[in-house]
């Protein structure tokens, strides 16, 4: 495959991808929607049943989940209030946002005809974005990437280490996923940037 | 940390300079291993609407000394912003300018 493209003329974004790399890249958004929408910010404890019935306030303490962490930093690295109450201003919108951006993506594979359950070879889904779908797709792919790379533990500069794992390795494995998904945004940036 | 860079306002569009000036902070985005240099230079072009080679000077300060401050203003604009590099991915804090 050959990554996103500007189609010369009608200008819109598009790319093609084998029925695997569409169903792989399906499966990851979902999983990260899952994450996104089911699992607690922040163990919240509660005296009192009723009085957390009545809690519809966002979160404000840093996720258990090292993915949500990265995902929705402290701003406030000194000032913990502070942070409470940025947190709980924007923790939810900001899930909210990704969780739909991530939808977005699932749903623009499925409209270029990837089946439910994907059986059989040869299978090709084109997809065609117009702008604002395409940096939807752009930011979509950052979350992806982030939370890919949080749970492998990727840090700067370490790519022979990744490179020396040995092929049947998961981790190498995830990691080349990874790699492919950084692949596919830097031609997104490049079509999204080209004229 | 230097001295944060002159904000660019439109003449239209000029804060009060009395809050302006006693409400200095800063937005600043972390070098993070996984976010791409193309990306980052993307959003800040987007987003703040700056020029590529300014982007692309932001970027580089992220990239080579971790951090950079990319925004100054009042805290509830600053608060905005990081609201906003969380939405890209970006690993942005905010802090009182120096």
């Amino acid at each position: 495959m050959s990554g996103f493209a500007r189609h010369r003329r009608s200008k819109r974004i598009i790319a093609n991808f084998t029925g695997f790399e569409a169903d792989l890249l399906r499966s990851l958004a979902a999983q990260l929607v899952e994450l996104l929408r089911n699992e607690a910010a922040a163990p919240v404890e509660h005296q009192d049943p009723f009085e957390a019935m009545l809690d519809f306030s966002g979160p404000t303490s840093e996720p258990d989940d090292p993915v949500l962490a990265r995902l929705f930093p402290t701003a406030y690295p000194e000032d913990e209030e502070a942070a409470s109450e940025f947190r709980r201003f924007t923790e939810g919108s900001l899930r909210d946002g990704k969780a739909d951006a991530a939808c977005v993506v699932i749903d623009v594979l499925e409209d270029a005809g990837l089946p439910p359950e994907l059986t059989g070879d040869g299978l090709m889904i084109d997809v065609e974005l117009d702008e604002p779908t395409a940096e939807t797709w752009m930011r979509s792919f950052t979350d992806l990437r982030l939370a890919l790379a949080t749970r492998l533990g990727v840090e700067e500069n370490d790519e022979d280490y990744w490179l020396s794992l040995p092929d049947d390795d998961p981790r190498s494995q995830a990691h080349d996923i990874y790699d492919w998904v950084g692949y596919l945004q830097e031609t997104l940036i490049d079509a999204l940037t080209s004229r | 940390m230097s001295a944060a860079s002159p904000v660019e306002v439109e003449p239209t569009s000029k804060p009060d300079e009395i809050t302006f000036l006693a409400t200095p902070w800063v937005t600043i985005v972390w070098n993070d291993p996984v976010n791409l240099m193309s990306y980052v230079t993307f959003v800040f072009q987007k987003y703040f609407g700056y020029d590529k080679t300014k982007a692309e000077k932001l970027m580089m300060e992220v990239h080579e000394d971790g951090k950079s401050v990319v925004s100054t203003g009042s805290r509830e604009e600053m608060e905005r912003d990081v609201q906003a590099m969380h939405e890209y991915g970006l690993w942005a804090t905010m802090d009182k300018s120096e």
